[in-house]
């Protein structure tokens, strides 16, 4: 993923809260995917509006980590949601 | 205790237009006049989001069938659930679907009994309810919901997976599912007009395999194989209630969409007990929870928390007993009549359909 692709959730698929488990979840057309908090704190970046430059550098600065790390894990996890149709990139 | 279950199918209704000789509805149909009503749905949503269900499928017969679905859709998402209608497609004007959106549906999964007219309309038993479905898609695709294709597959649709696939990218699907028929409910009256042959079987397999490859990342394919050519059993509903439940029209609340096959256990409706004290104490839901209820081979089978001893249902249908091995497994005494069953089933090139039929009186 390049640093001006700008990720988004497609329509049908969205962050959850989930309160019986007390953690948050990604809902897509009849899967639900449980997020670590690395996951959650990736895509509540995702709004359609922010790059993955922009957002990659967020979470750099905000967890104090090397963004070289924060870009491919980043990527990685996206890339894997694209792959099951949950994300899109313009 | 058990774990909250994620998914909730409700079958709104056993109404439908169509008549698949699959229908997974049990051959016993529940009548109109002892569906929940509107308030008796909205409030077994309110409880499954309480419970911790997430995905609630609106299924059927036909859940268009239900005057009061888009009403049923916005309460379901405002309890917090993820809304998905598993539809013919039949019963949805482009009217109906703008009202849906409007309610907040999330997701639609339409199904496919063939990919001309002259299949699906015989299979559905519905004279140009395959035009409609098309009309259908195209409203579906002009409002943008995500769409998911349900191509359900038996020996006599088999050859046209390679097009049904073709039909979901042309749709703007983001999946398919590639269900082969499952025999419980109706399809065991059908076994020997559906069942496909093991060449078959490989074949749909090394479609779908095909496809995985080549469409990755633009469609994807969630595959059902032809369970009795299989060596190792389904891992059913991921388990005897540990996932999902069933609702019935009339509230009873079961483990699995083919539970009542199994006539030793017994069924609580919502109608006089709450749903997270069914889930959790139900006698059906306890009765082949987690391994203590196995017996051998399973018992000691180093694959039992893979998948929990396969399908219930099948068990009782095959071997007698809802408590043996899936007979589908190699590890089965059953196994060899099993597939000698199967092989049976798919040789009979004459064998007639019974399409599925809801007594004139309980309309």
């Amino acid at each position: 993923m390049t640093p001006d692709a700008i990720p988004h959730l497609p329509r049908g698929v969205r962050l959850h809260y989930d309160r019986v488990r007390q953690d948050w979840v990604l809902l897509a057309p009849e899967r639900a995917v449980r997020l670590d908090p690395i996951g959650h704190a990736i895509l509540s970046r995702v709004d359609g509006v922010q790059s993955f430059g922009a957002l990659t550098a967020d979470l750099a600065a905000t967890f104090n980590a090397p963004l070289d790390d924060v870009a491919r894990d980043s990527a990685e996890f996206l890339a894997g949601l694209a792959e099951r149709r949950f994300l899109e990139v313009r | 205790m058990a774990n909250p279950p994620i998914a909730m199918l409700a079958e709104l209704t056993h109404r439908c237009p169509l008549s698949c000789p699959y229908c997974s509805n049990p051959v016993e149909l529940t009548a109109r006049d002892t569906e929940l009503s509107t308030a008796e749905w909205v409030s077994v949503f309110q409880q499954a989001a309480d419970l911790g269900v997430l995905q609630l499928h609106l299924s059927g017969g036909e859940p268009a069938s239900r005057r009061d679905l888009e009403e049923l859709v916005k309460a379901a998402r405002d309890a917090g659930l993820y809304t998905n209608l598993i539809t013919s497609g039949i019963g949805l004007t482009e009217k109906r679907l703008a009202a849906l959106d409007a309610a907040g549906l999330d997701h639609i999964q339409l199904s496919l009994q063939g990919t001309d007219a002259e299949m699906a309309d015989r299979i559905g038993g519905y004279k140009g309810g395959f035009a409609r479905k098309m009309q259908v898609a195209q409203w579906i695709a002009a409002i943008g919901f995500p769409l998911t294709l349900n191509f359900v597959m038996h020996r006599g649709n088999m050859h046209q997976l390679p097009r049904a696939i073709d039909m979901a990218q042309e749709m703007g699907a983001r999946r398919i599912e590639v269900a082969t028929v499952q025999f419980h409910g109706w399809a065991m009256l059908n076994r020997g007009a559906l069942m496909p042959d093991r060449a078959q079987a490989r074949e749909a397999s090394r479609i779908v395999a095909e496809a995985r490859a080549a469409l990755k990342g633009r469609l994807v394919i969630d595959y059902v194989p032809a369970d009795y050519h299989a060596d190792y059993p389904k891992t059913c509903m991921g388990g005897w209630a540990t996932t999902g439940l069933n609702v019935a029209p009339d509230g009873l609340v079961l483990p699995c969409h083919a539970a009542q096959t199994i006539k030793t256990l017994t069924f609580d409706t919502v109608r006089t007990r709450p749903l997270a004290e069914i889930w959790h104490e139900g006698a059906a839901f306890n009765a082949f929870r987690g391994t203590d209820w196995m017996q051998e081979p399973c018992r000691s089978c180093e694959r039992k928390t893979i998948d929990f001893g396969g399908c219930r249902c099948q068990a009782m249908a095959i071997a007698g007993d809802p408590a043996a091995t899936d007979p589908v497994c190699v590890k089965s005494p059953h196994h060899a009549r099993m597939r000698a069953l199967a092989e049976d089933f798919a040789g009979q090139s004459d064998a007639d359909l019974t399409w599925r039929v809801m007594e004139k009186t309980s309309e």
